[in-house]
């Protein structure tokens, strides 16, 4: 046996500060929705410093970019918000569309619409049933799951994924809605609107809820705009700006639909905003499935990608236009590519997703950048939580809705 | 207002900043010298009739492997938009390969903060009067920045926190649930297969290890220690009966 070492412990002189301490919450917390770490410095329950740390999920995914054709990029951005990864991939394709100049027809922009708001209710759902579960609402996680659980196999009736989908592809869609997917959706849009009100019900007049959400982590519009808050959280704080309305894509332009503003910036009128946009998102579906035109689902000019539905004799797809894809590679075209750069921005469920593309004239992107809405939503948790207490850290990381694996990227 | 617009306004207004003005697709981008960048952002986002309020992104760019020749290695790219009058302009500030360094613009958007950790973490970018400027997705003690062309795809060597974590592995498995068998075992197989053989249920564990025990105090110990029945390939009604 060792003898333990005899050393003087130091006992701290009372300053003033001896209810200061640090901790660590994170990377294994359940309340950080991931692999988020949060260093705090606490002085007895109120938060003196708040220091996050990401990059516990980096893979590099914009360096793995510059190595890849655009058709081999489509699947990475599934692994960005792993929740809503549908919307991830429309944001791309939408921002190679625009680079390489490539119309999508009319359909695939309408089913592109749908699944984009199908994965915004999937992704809300989720926000709220984990969310309510942090602050200590059990029930609602429950009642979420069960509607999501219906997204989710319509999405595997759709594309054959329930997470990961590569449905959305460059110039259009990869398979055609059919009559069982647009029934099933029916079926769910129709009986939504009234879980909605189920969930609310639960917690909108919840004494707890309101204790715990109604002034914690206010934002004001103006620190809203410095911190680059976006998506519900800016709109939150009462500022009129939504992708969808003001650089629309897709069918958005085609669709009525409203913009949820709220004006507290708390989380409480977060809550709210998403709520409402629930409730948009079901409008848009309804419109989408009565306007959903005919037509092909892939463009002319669309690189091939070996869609099912679009098959062309094999000589043919090697010296189509734009025979950018996984094919026209393997057979030593060289397809002439534009030199040039841009930013698209598209409104995933999370906030503001941009795409920075720049191309040389390559097959491959030379440079993309990902603007992330959880990166920087993160990066505002320490102005929200600096001065309020550790559980309302755990209230403001819910209600800003941050996904860890489009944060690290 | 339209983006040509824009970027002739601040042409007119910062002349001797403005390197070039690129349009492709509709879309704007200025190229700018470094030493003006806050003054001209500040005044993107001050000015009455342009009001860009809202820091869309922020990110670096290498351009040494770029096919036409570009006047400078390194581009910083700010991307401005305006939510009131829905307009965008994109800035592109040329920087050095040798010691590249741009003033912070922290101090007009705090939601800077974070990119700029990360250019400065992929890229190397410096930026002047930066509250935090340290790695932000890689460890601290990280060598090289990634997204610079020179950086292979699969990195140079491990990270050195890997190589350590995965010693201490290797320590702890010493004494971990399934610890690596003693090297005496491998030598006198009838123990084990005496032990496993369903065919001779009548052994006991103790017996099975007996006859080659010679050498293996310390196996034979150690099975004999184990309840009767305990690995002998009976089951738990046989063992009962027995």
């Amino acid at each position: 046996m060792k003898e333990p070492s005899k050393q003087t412990v130091e006992v701290p002189v009372a300053t003033g500060d001896e209810d200061r301490y640090r901790l660590r919450m994170g990377p294994q917390h359940p309340a950080t929705h991931g692999v988020l770490r949060v260093d705090l410095e606490l002085d007895g329950e109120t938060i003196v410093a708040c220091d996050p740390q990401v990059g516990y999920l980096h893979r590099g995914i914009e360096k793995l970019a510059e190595n890849r054709t655009y058709a081999q990029t489509l699947i990475l951005t599934d692994r960005l918000d792993y929740i809503a990864a549908m919307s991830n991939n429309c944001g791309f394709c939408v921002a190679v569309e625009k680079l390489l100049a490539i119309t999508p027809p009319l359909r695939a922009r309408y089913i592109r619409t749908i699944v984009n708001e199908m994965s915004r209710l999937a992704s809300h759902l989720l926000w709220l049933a984990t969310h309510a579960l942090d602050i200590g609402a059990m029930t609602v996680f429950l009642y979420c799951f069960r509607e999501r659980e219906i997204l989710l196999e319509l999405f595997e009736e759709l594309c054959g994924a329930r997470l990961t989908f590569s449905y959305p592809r460059i110039g259009g869609v990869r398979q055609d809605v059919n009559a069982y997917f647009i029934d099933g959706l029916q079926r769910f849009i129709d009986i939504f609107p009234e879980k909605i009100l189920e969930y609310e019900t639960l917690i909108d007049t919840n004494r707890i809820w309101l204790k715990r959400t109604v002034g914690i982590g206010k934002v004001s519009r103006e620190k809203a705009l410095s911190l680059g808050l976006t998506g519900a959280c800016l709109r939150a704080s009462g500022v009129d700006y939504d992708v969808r309305k003001h650089q629309p894509y897709d069918a958005y332009d085609l669709v009525d639909f409203e913009v949820p503003i709220g004006q507290e910036g708390d989380s409480y009128a977060r809550y709210r905003c998403r709520m409402e946009e629930m409730r948009q998102s079901v409008r848009i579906l309804q419109q989408c499935i009565d306007q959903l035109p005919p037509g092909p689902i892939v463009g002319e000019d669309a690189p091939d990608l070996h869609m099912s539905q679009r098959i062309i004799p094999f000589r043919e797809a090697r010296v189509s236009a734009y025979g950018t894809g996984l094919i026209a590679l393997s057979h030593k075209t060289k397809p002439t590519y534009p030199a040039g750069d841009i930013y698209v921005a598209t409104e995933v469920p999370k906030g503001e997703l941009g795409f920075y593309i720049i191309s040389d004239g390559s097959p491959r992107a030379y440079r993309m950048h990902i603007r992330s809405p959880s990166f920087i939503h993160i990066s505002a948790l320490t102005a929200l939580s600096e001065g309020g207490l550790v559980a309302d850290l755990i209230t403001n990381i819910g209600s800003v809705d941050v996904v860890l694996g489009e944060s690290d990227r | 207002m339209e983006q040509r617009a824009i970027a002739d306004t601040l042409k007119t207004q910062f002349s001797e900043e403005v390197v070039d003005i690129v349009e492709y697709q509709g879309q704007v981008g200025v190229l700018l010298r470094p030493d003006q960048i806050v003054p001209i952002l500040r005044w993107l986002r001050d000015s009455a009739d342009l009001r860009m309020d809202h820091l869309r992104a922020l990110c670096g760019v290498d351009n040494s492997k770029r096919k036409t020749s570009y006047p400078e290695r390194f581009e910083v790219v700010y991307q401005l938009y305006s939510t009131e009058l829905r307009h965008e302009i994109r800035l592109r500030v040329l920087l050095p390969e040798k010691d590249p360094h741009v003033d912070s613009v922290v101090s007009l958007w705090s939601g800077a903060n974070w990119l700029e950790r990360e250019v400065f973490d992929m890229f190397g970018i410096r930026f002047n009067q930066h509250p935090n400027l340290k790695r932000v997705l890689l460890p601290d003690d990280w060598e090289g920045h990634p997204l610079r062309k020179e950086y292979p795809l699969k990195g140079r060597k491990e990270w050195q926190g890997l190589v350590e974590l995965k010693e201490r592995i290797q320590e702890l498995d010493q004494h971990g649930f399934y610890p690596p068998p003693p090297v005496e075992a491998k030598k006198g197989g009838t123990a084990k297969k005496g032990a496993k053989n369903p065919v001779e249920p009548q052994k006991t564990v103790a017996q099975a290890a007996g006859p080659a025990s010679a050498g293996k105090e310390k196996t034979a110990t150690v099975a004999a220690a184990l309840p009767a029945g305990v690995n002998t390939g009976k089951t738990l009604r046989e063992r009962d009966q027995a």
